[in-house]
């Protein structure tokens, strides 16, 4: 920790600023308000495990007033019992081992709180507190004091208990058991000693191996029988018919052996295959449990407003009980939930969720505000025009892309081998059937059974989970988060990219400020960094970080004019900062009007600008360029066309760029290039995208923060990797070809299984080698090739 | 040698106990946040030596 920087937040402290509280130092007063309560409390350890851990807690006025209605309390608050509540609640904010420290001890700030329990993947804390002694909205204000500022949206409205799914967990634990007891039970059999007493107790044995066999094969492997039934239903060969086909002949076949005092069957092999296929499943489904891919518009939205009733009284109520007509009140950073005209003289709507666009709309009173932007600055008032559900944004949802669940679009590769595969088996079971039948029917249908039991493509089911399971971790450590394994077979087949403009390909952190006009000097680019420091506009702000750091001078008289700009006097010198037509520029031509800028007055003289462009990010240019080689490129804007000459810069030739296209548009133009055959990724990042991030085949959303926002889609990607999206698309082709390569393998093991099989000389000792040393080869193949590739650059 | 009836029935039994601990700690949501816990066992020594105070329950701030 450097001298500078904030005991709380670790913020650099600009100079002069600090705060100095119990020999430490701070960035601001909210800072050190969160110290002194964690001081009283005797919970200063909290900065003991990390450095500088907290956050600055925010302004949160009457934000969580609403938790006082019943109604929606009682959606939120998991269980209540009596005066006993327990409630999960989602803080984004959780990133650290004192995080969780702090959370855990709440009951030592807040009487009433019993247990406080953290889950750390999940980014959430449970709570159980006495609903006598505290309730949920002072828990809610608690946390937000504190620098834990709960996450509720609409979404926990409606969301009941979800239902964990374990079954995989409870199959495999029983699969796992019913092998290794199988195993143990099996190894007098594989060394066919010819002792008394071992042949003594042989029945004994193979009793409990049928006995410990049964759960894997019954309940275990259940899942196989299903897809494979299912998937002969909808006359598709999948690649669990060969299966399933493998594991009941071999239960068969395993019985009559015993049964008739034949031999010992091939129980162990078959609970093998079956933990090994489960183990694979297991490790393909890697979730990220603190992103969601399923996001709409609920999880942004409020879960409740106020209400300002017609005797001028405000009530808190659930955002779906706000109808036509009614008059709402919009605070400070709070979203607009729905369509409306705004009564209040002015407003600065920040639409960044819905359209990625940085710079803040000002309205006056009479215009619409659509559902979706939030409200910077003062309190303001407006009448609502459609409900919730029918607002403009909302309304994209009843688009019937976002109907129908698409179980799965297309075909694994893995499906596409077996379609293959499967009857190539049964033809060659049966022509050995056909052949032995006419030497010995005992031997046909032994080898009938041996070349379904060894050509069970355990190895070939095994490829894709382990390549998929290791390729996707080998993204997310990368911060490329994927929503599941089909994503990587359909990245690898993407041909043409879409890219959405604003907060995509352009950041919306930074502006890049250009001045145009009469130089400023030295003396007056202090005065106007003065000037800025106290205002509180986000353009003033952009504008203020950009200005050189200076000395403080005095400013004598300040006022800020709403939607209009600033009129400050110092040092004898009066200075105007605002909008064209505030400043009464000289240059009033339309075409200017179209961009962002403020324009500088100082006395009597007319400066210039200060214009606002987008910032593209950083190696888009050679990102492009690289792509255009192997990817048809297209960019799609909401955005009035004022950047295209700009953007032609920058990108290759032949990319396509469309300008003012609305949501449903984007959808329909994906959708287009669908109908000519081509496989398309979409990649955006706002709610407006929604719809076109959905209809893709792959869905890319670029995330600023991948704690919060983020819509529905297929993969999440951290907005710093964004000049790496070649790599991983490479590296999801790579992926392919691993499996290829990995299929050929396993086959090799099958051929030579198979001509144990079709002479009738399958033992269960050979089938008991041959099928985990497939596994493991395949198993460690993929991993090291999978490890190889993400490290070798990709040329 | 009759007893190795006992002997791996006994073994059996023990394997059984072991699965079913197994399946109730998968219901108890044990395997759910694997993270959390191996955090929160570092933390009992830090919040014992602290004297606990329990006589004031101090009015929270509500910023």
């Amino acid at each position: 920790m450097t001298d500078q920087s904030c005991f709380h937040c670790g913020i650099e402290i600009p100079k002069n600023e600090e705060i100095n509280f119990d020999e430490k130092k701070f960035c601001c007063a909210g800072c050190k308000t969160v110290y002194e309560i964690f001081s009283l409390h005797d919970l200063t350890c909290y900065y003991d495990f990390e450095k500088s851990p907290g956050a600055t807690p925010q302004d949160i006025q009457g934000k969580y007033d609403f938790l006082d209605n019943e109604a929606i309390s009682s959606k939120i608050i998991d269980f209540q019992e009596g005066n006993t509540a327990i409630v999960s609640l989602n803080i984004p904010h959780i990133h650290c081992s004192s995080c969780i420290w702090i959370l855990e001890n709440l009951n030592r700030i807040q009487p009433g709180i019993s247990i406080s329990q953290v889950n750390f993947p999940e980014k959430k804390v449970r709570i159980t507190f006495n609903s006598d002694l505290v309730s949920l909205k002072s828990i809610a204000y608690l946390l937000s004091s504190i620098g834990y500022e709960p996450y509720i949206s609409l979404e926990n409205y409606e969301t009941g208990k979800s239902n964990v799914d374990r079954s995989l967990t409870y199959k495999l634990g029983v699969a796992f058991f019913c092998f290794g007891n199988i195993m143990l039970l099996s190894f007098p059999e594989y060394f066919e000693i010819k002792e008394f007493w071992l042949d003594n107790y042989k029945p004994f044995f193979r009793i409990l191996i049928f006995l410990l066999a049964l759960p894997s094969f019954l309940y275990s492997a259940s899942g196989y029988y299903v897809s494979a039934y299912k998937s002969i239903k909808s006359r598709m060969l999948n690649i669990d018919i060969p299966i399933a086909l493998g594991i009941i002949v071999m239960f068969v076949r395993s019985t009559f052996d015993i049964v008739m005092n034949y031999g010992a069957g091939f129980f162990d092999s078959l609970t093998g295959l079956v933990f090994f296929m489960l183990l694979g499943k297991m490790f393909q489904i890697k979730t990220y449990s603190f992103l969601s891919f399923e996001r709409d518009f609920k999880s942004y939205f409020p879960i409740a407003v106020t209400r300002i009733n017609q005797d001028t009284s405000e009530e808190s109520v659930p955002i779906y009980d706000v109808l036509e007509g009614n008059r709402l009140l919009i605070r400070n950073q709070e979203l607009i939930p729905v369509d409306g005209i705004l009564i209040s003289e002015k407003a600065e709507i920040d639409y960044s969720f819905v359209t990625g666009e940085a710079v803040p709309i000002t309205k006056k009173s009479g215009d619409k505000v659509f559902a979706g932007g939030k409200q910077i600055g003062k309190v303001i008032e407006m009448e609502v025009l459609h409900s919730v559900s029918q607002s403009y944004l909302t309304q994209l949802w009843s688009n019937e892309i976002f109907q129908k669940k698409v179980v799965q679009k297309h075909k694994t590769i893995t499906d596409k081998i077996s379609r293959y595969f499967t009857p190539i088996l049964l033809l060659i079971a049966f022509s050995g059937f056909g052949y032995w039948i006419f030497i010995d029917a005992n031997t046909a249908f032994n080898v009938f059974t041996a070349v379904l039991i060894v050509a069970c493509p355990c190895a070939l089911a095994l490829t894709a989970p382990f390549t998929f399971g290791n390729i996707l971790r080998i993204m997310g450590k990368q911060k490329m988060y994927l929503k599941n394994a089909l994503v990587i077979e359909q990245l690898a087949k993407v041909d043409t990219l879409v890219f959405d403009k604003t907060g995509t390909i352009t950041t919306n952190k930074k502006s890049n400020i250009v001045y145009e006009g009469i130089p400023i000097s030295d003396e007056d680019s202090v005065l106007l960094k003065n000037v800025l420091r106290a205002s509180n506009h986000p353009l003033s702000r952009m504008l203020y970080d950009f200005l050189p750091e200076t000395k403080r001078i005095k400013i004598d008289e300040f006022e800020e004019i709403t939607g209009k700009g600033i009129l400050a006097f110092a040092e004898k010198k009066r200075i105007k900062i605002g909008s064209a037509a505030y400043v009464e520029s000289p240059d009033l031509d339309t075409s200017e009007i179209e961009k962002t800028a403020l324009h500088v007055r100082i006395n009597d003289v007319y400066f210039g600008r200060f214009n606002f462009q987008n910032q593209y990010r950083d190696g888009l240019a050679t990102l492009f360029l690289d792509l255009s080689k192997n990817y048809t490129l297209k960019v799609l804007s909401g955005d009035n066309d004022g950047e295209r000459e700009n953007l032609e810069k920058i990108v290759p030739e032949g990319t396509e760029l469309i300008f003012n296209q609305k949501p449903e548009q984007k959808l329909e133009f994906i959708k287009k290039l669908q109908e000519k055959g081509q496989n398309v990724m979409m990649v955006g990042d706002g709610l407006n995208d929604a719809g076109a991030l959905a209809q893709s085949n792959v869905g890319v959303s670029i995330s600023e923060n991948v704690n919060v926002f983020s819509p529905a889609c297929d993969a999440i990607l951290d907005a710093n990797e964004f000049s790496r999206l070649k790599y991983f698309l490479k590296l999801s082709q790579k992926s392919i070809l691993i499996i290829k390569m990995s299929f050929v393998l396993s086959l090799l093991y099958n051929v030579v299984g198979l001509g144990f099989a079709i002479t009738g000389n399958l033992l269960p000792l050979v089938a008991a080698i041959i099928m985990p040393l497939s596994t493991i080869t395949i198993v460690s193949f993929v991993t090291i090739m999978a490890n190889y590739f993400s490290s070798s650059n990709l040329k | 040698m009759s007893v190795i009836y006992l002997l791996i029935s006994v073994s059996i039994c023990v394997a059984v106990g072991f699965f079913i601990a197994f399946i109730i700690a998968v219901k108890s949501g044990q395997y759910d946040d694997d993270y959390t816990p191996s955090v929160r066992m570092l933390f009992d020594d830090e919040t014992k030596n602290i004297p606990q105070k329990n006589n004031s329950p101090t009015e929270e701030k509500q910023v």
